[in-house]
């Protein structure tokens, strides 16, 4: 008897945690399809027609159009550079293949933990004085280098986990370096590269920091940058406000829920930022 | 996938001339290994440590930020910013935000986790919504919150006739952190979920077996097991406290009357809205410090981790 009340008590404790999580995205479900009328009423109240003309005044004031390209091409141009030298990079520190690995990885833990506050004041008068700001590239390419450390460690991991006869039967059949990398490492840890791929592209995705400094110019501002500057003129609209949070939030759950087994693994490890 | 085996390598040592080959051959994979693990150096090197060097000199300068006039003015900065009182208000905002944070996600977190480990059936179904607020993006957290539930017209607060908690001196940082750990606390369930899985089995067995109770399991098998892991999130958390920014940023711009102003927009007050970059640098550094100690603290924690 009391097994089964804890039992039902745990199951209790769970789904407020879920609601507590939850209720915020219902409510920008519920109210997207209102009118503004609807929502002053009572922002829990179901909508009696489903309306989307909310949806048609967000994309357009809030030029999602174009925030979906740039989003795409920042987060594309992180993911891709990360990917790229992170694997690289996690291989050679995995085998301790260069003899100062110990020194190379107490570098990349010191870097992890260097804030944004730090280097982003002459980082951004560099970018600046070379004419570089409002380059949706030249941001996706400094988000890569924050989220390097982190990306390096974790794609070294992956790397561990290979067996070393994989790789010794290779150099013994003579293929070099970059060979064995290319078409014997690399889809050995496929895994890796999906689960590090997610996370740092949720990361430049949802960057805000960096990206709302060297971002001013309305045409080169992605998807959360442009629904910020909605936020000046709707922001006693909540029914256009939602089914502009609405636009931006089905397409990152949907990759979320469809990835969500890497994104877990990856977080599981511990090694990533809040 | 590779499935011929050749013979093990001739010893080195027994033939002569193969060996020096071989040295010469295995010098120039040194070099290709060293190409290889370059570029994520460079990277990091140019973007991050460069201008984090090039902070530790321009705090001590009043450098407007653009072009190239510059004098050396010592310590001037900070004994500026340490004879504001403002910054005495970021200081301990963000002592009273570290203090939040190493509380309720992490109660909240080690609670949800405790009682997944056991339901393995619901275990992905609850970490899929427990992580959603987190895999959103600040602005979007930041803009549902501010329009929906504080709105005083047409939000939550405003049907239950409450005044908005960050247009309160009062109540905006906490109005700030409540959306920030909303947002964090399902992370520290995931982590601290993997942890607890890692946990020996027959550890757990021997204690029910002895009798502990539930608490005891939790107290002398359990919290020991992830020990590591809670010190290393909690000093993340350390560090991260010290850096808080965008939801500050987003919700109260450090208003009202800079009653939520933590040094993140302290900072970022003085370079982009004043241009006062070399006290941007300045707070930066102080900030950091903090970060540094908590930093230096994990270094060693994850190196001893590494070597077990």
């Amino acid at each position: 008897m009391t097994r089964a009340l804890k039992g039902l008590g745990a199951q209790l404790i769970l789904a407020v945690f879920a609601a507590i999580a939850l209720i915020p995205l219902v409510l920008v479900l519920i109210n997207s399809f209102k009118d503004n009328a609807d929502v002053l009423s009572n922002p829990f109240s179901l909508p009696t027609s489903l309306s989307f003309d909310n949806f048609v005044t967000a994309w357009t004031y809030g030029q999602f159009g174009q925030g979906f390209v740039n989003s795409i091409l920042l987060t594309g141009t992180t993911v891709i550079v990360v990917l790229i030298c992170a694997s690289l990079a996690g291989y050679v520190l995995a085998g301790q293949k260069v003899k100062s690995w110990p020194a190379i990885m107490v570098y990349l833990t010191m870097a992890m933990t260097v804030p944004i506050q730090l280097f982003i004041f002459p980082l951004y008068s560099a970018v600046a004085a070379l004419n570089l700001t409002d380059n949706v590239i030249v941001v996706g390419v400094i988000l890569a280098a924050i989220n390097m450390p982190f990306a390096t460690f974790l794609m070294r991991t992956f790397f561990l986990n290979v067996p070393a006869e994989i790789e010794e039967a290779a150099l013994v059949d003579g293929v070099n370096t970059v060979q064995l990398v290319r078409t014997v490492m690399l889809p050995m840890v496929r895994p890796g590269l999906i689960t590090v791929g997610v996370i740092v592209g949720l990361n430049a995705w949802n960057e805000f920091l960096i990206s709302s400094t060297f971002l001013q110019n309305p045409s080169d501002q992605t998807l959360t940058l442009g629904f910020l500057t909605m936020n000046g003129t709707f922001s006693t609209d909540i029914g256009t406000m939602m089914a502009g949070a609405l636009i931006l939030i089905v397409p990152i759950l949907a990759v979320f829920i469809a990835l969500q087994r890497f994104v877990v693994d990856g977080m599981a490890s511990g090694a990533v930022k809040g | 996938m590779v499935t011929t085996l050749a013979p093990a390598p001739v010893s080195a040592s027994t033939r002569p001339p193969a060996a020096r080959r071989r040295n010469t051959h295995l010098r120039k994979r040194t070099l290709v290994n060293y190409a290889l693990v370059a570029p994520a150096l460079l990277l990091s090197i140019i973007i991050v440590v460069i201008p984090g060097i090039l902070t530790l000199l321009f705090a001590f300068t009043d450098w407007s930020g653009v072009g190239f006039n510059v004098d050396f003015i010592g310590i001037q900065n900070f004994q500026d910013i340490l004879a504001d009182p403002v910054f005495a208000t970021s200081l301990a905002n963000n002592i009273k935000w570290l203090v939040l944070f190493l509380t309720i996600p992490v109660v909240i977190g080690l609670l949800t986790a405790m009682l997944l480990l056991r339901r393995k059936r619901i275990r992905t179904f609850y970490q899929v919504i427990y992580l959603m607020p987190y895999v959103l993006a600040p602005v979007v957290n930041a803009l549902i919150w501010q329009t929906v539930i504080y709105n005083p017209n047409g939000g939550v607060f405003g049907l239950l006739g409450i005044q908005p908690p960050t247009a309160m001196t009062a109540t905006s940082l906490y109005a700030a952190a409540a959306v920030d750990m909303w947002h964090y606390w399902g992370f520290l369930t995931i982590v601290y979920l993997g942890a607890l899985r890692q946990t020996p089995v027959d550890q757990v067995e021997a204690a029910i077996v002895d009798g502990a109770s539930g608490w005891k399991v939790f107290r002398h098998v359990y919290l020991p097991s992830i020990r590591s892991t809670l010190l290393l999130m909690g000093v993340m958390t350390v560090i991260f406290s010290f850096l808080a920014f965008d939801y500050v940023f987003l919700l109260t711009q450090g208003g009202p009357a800079h009653s939520s102003e933590v040094m993140g927009t302290y900072a970022y007050a003085f370079a982009f809205s004043s241009f006062e970059f070399g006290k941007a640098a300045a707070v930066g550094i102080i900030m950091s410090f903090f970060g540094l100690l908590a930093s230096i603290l994990y270094t060693s924690i994850s190196r001893r981790e590494l070597v077990r």
